[in-house]
């Protein structure tokens, strides 16, 4: 299960950004001091300490800033291969790491991808991003 | 030059390494820290500082200085990945400058491919966010940084791979390392896929292994049999954690270590005679060569094009074959220093380069995160 793997670590802080998805919302921060957004979720602004932080939906487009083809993969992901993982630059400019899925033809840096929310397993949903 | 003489590198040695099954981390570190201590004409007596990094023990610090019966009054765990003992350097020269302590023992050990140590965290914190979609690391971190790099500057893989060729060239001159068969560049292009762009043999090797380092003070470092290998200039940087948060996947922080340790020693890029860069990867050695100034960005793959870095080539790099081709056990950041001190100490027989004075250690850590330079001086 993904989910073993990190459901350590939901806790205050991360809860709403990981309940966010279960209701296809993408969650992500917006410092109220220095007018900038934060991903990942933070209880003080990397930018300027601030603690005026709130939550907001993302617009859920952006640009792939990176991508590999993974082909060799270990643990639970070992059978997935080739799968393409992605560093994802939303439009708000904050950037997450994410899998991209969809025709590998189309995947290239700089390519506009939006999101999808993938119910991975009962109790997860994933923020996975396609080729628009 | 402007850097005065204030400690110097006056002992190094590996462990045994490659397969060393019936090891522990420990014995292994023993091994390295007697045989660097002969190879300074000191004893262990003599330590009063004492510095290693590892995910081995909770405080590592604690179990090694016990296992070996030192009772330092410095003491230093600095762990930030493949570069901790570049900055141990550092750190250690610091010290001996403010005159805390005299001579420091830095080591580290690792039984990587026999006994890989399964360090779990009670939460993953910070990296909830990136382990559920399967990115293998470090592979596939440095994967999407050699991604970015193509993409901005038209990098290729036979670029890649002029370094992975060039560094075996060097293995073959070092009886200790682990790969002993030449390989060109259709070998690297041909090798299995790990994660696009990148190739088996654009990855470094998993060994076991341990080194050791001593340091110490002019005034003890004037008195020993060889010749001591000053420290120069160190610098030291990290600009993230996680991949996602790398700033700019083509830039590391080189660009600050190795200005501070370029402007510490008071030397410039073309004076250096021989380079000793972490190669976890064929892509990091790139990155480094811009993020240090020895080219512009998006120069690195012309630099090492034509075997430039190989022996007999005019930037020699890697000379003990480095990470790709001579050991690689998890933390790779001492061996660079034992080969540049033995480089500018002219102890390298066939691998050689000669009339090397000033050396260039640059080591790298996490996924592109950390990294740390020393620049070292021949006496
Ligand atoms: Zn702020």
């Amino acid at each position: 299960m993904i989910k073993d793997l990190i459901h350590s670590a939901f806790d205050e802080e991360s809860k709403p950004f990981w309940d966010g998805l279960m209701n296809e919302k993408l969650l992500i921060q917006y410092c109220s001091d220095c007018h900038q957004y934060i991903f990942y979720p933070r209880t003080i602004c990397p930018h300027c300490f601030s603690e005026d932080i709130s939550w907001q939906e993302s617009c859920g487009n952006g640009r792939i800033y990176s991508y590999t083809v993974v082909h060799q993969a270990f643990g639970q992901f070992k059978g997935d291969t080739p799968f393409v993982v992605g560093i994802i630059e939303l439009d708000e400019g904050v950037r997450m790491m994410s899998r991209i899925i969809g025709d590998k033809e189309q995947i290239a840096i700089d390519q506009p991808v939006s999101v999808v929310f993938a119910k991975v397993e009962n109790e997860l949903v994933l923020p996975y991003f396609q080729v628009t | 030059m402007k850097s005065d003489r204030i400690a110097a590198i006056v002992g190094v040695a590996e462990s045994d390494i490659g397969k060393i099954p019936g090891k522990n981390v420990l014995q292994l570190q023993a091994q390295a820290a007697k045989s660097a201590l002969e190879d300074a004409g000191l004893t262990k007596n003599d330590i009063d500082a004492v510095f290693t990094a590892g995910n081995w023990a909770w405080a590592p610090n604690l179990m090694l200085a016990e296992y070996l019966g030192i009772q330092p009054k410095f003491t230093d765990s600095t762990n930030i990945g493949g570069s901790s003992f570049e900055a141990h350097v550092g750190h250690a020269a610091a010290g001996i400058e403010a005159g805390l302590f005299e001579v420091a023992l830095i080591t580290y050990g690792s039984t990587n491919r026999t006994n890989p140590s399964n360090s779990t965290f009670k939460s993953p914190l910070t990296a909830q966010y990136e382990l559920p979609y399967g990115l293998p690391t470090p592979v596939g971190a440095y994967a999407l940084a050699a991604m970015r790099h193509m993409h901005q500057y038209g990098t290729t893989s036979e670029q890649l791979a002029e370094i992975a060729v060039a560094t075996r060239k060097w293995a073959l001159l070092n009886e200790k390392a682990y790969m002993k068969e030449p390989i060109e560049i259709e070998d690297v292009l041909n090798s299995r896929k790990i994660a696009d762009p990148l190739r088996l043999l654009d990855c470094c090797l998993v060994t076991d292994g341990g080194g050791a380092v001593i340091v110490a003070s002019k005034n003890v470092a004037s008195k020993l049999n060889k010749k001591p290998v000053w420290i120069l200039g160190h610098g030291e940087s990290h600009s993230h954690n996680t991949i996602a948060n790398m700033p700019d996947l083509t830039v590391t922080s080189a660009r600050e270590s190795g200005k501070r340790a370029f402007e510490m020693a008071g030397i410039t890029q073309d004076e250096i005679d021989v380079a000793e860069i972490y190669d976890s990867f064929t892509i990091t050695v790139l990155l480094t060569l811009e993020s240090l100034g020895f080219c512009k960005p998006g120069e690195g793959g012309a630099f090492v094009s034509g075997q430039r870095t190989a022996p007999g080539g005019d930037f020699p790099m890697n000379t003990n074959g480095g990470g790709l081709s001579y050991c690689h056990p998890g933390m790779y950041g001492i061996f660079l220093l034992i080969e540049a001190t033995r480089q500018l100490r002219g102890e390298c027989s066939s691998r050689q380069v000669e009339n090397a004075k000033l050396a260039l250690v640059h080591g790298t850590g996490g996924v592109l995160s950390s990294t740390s330079t020393v620049i070292l001086g021949g006496d």
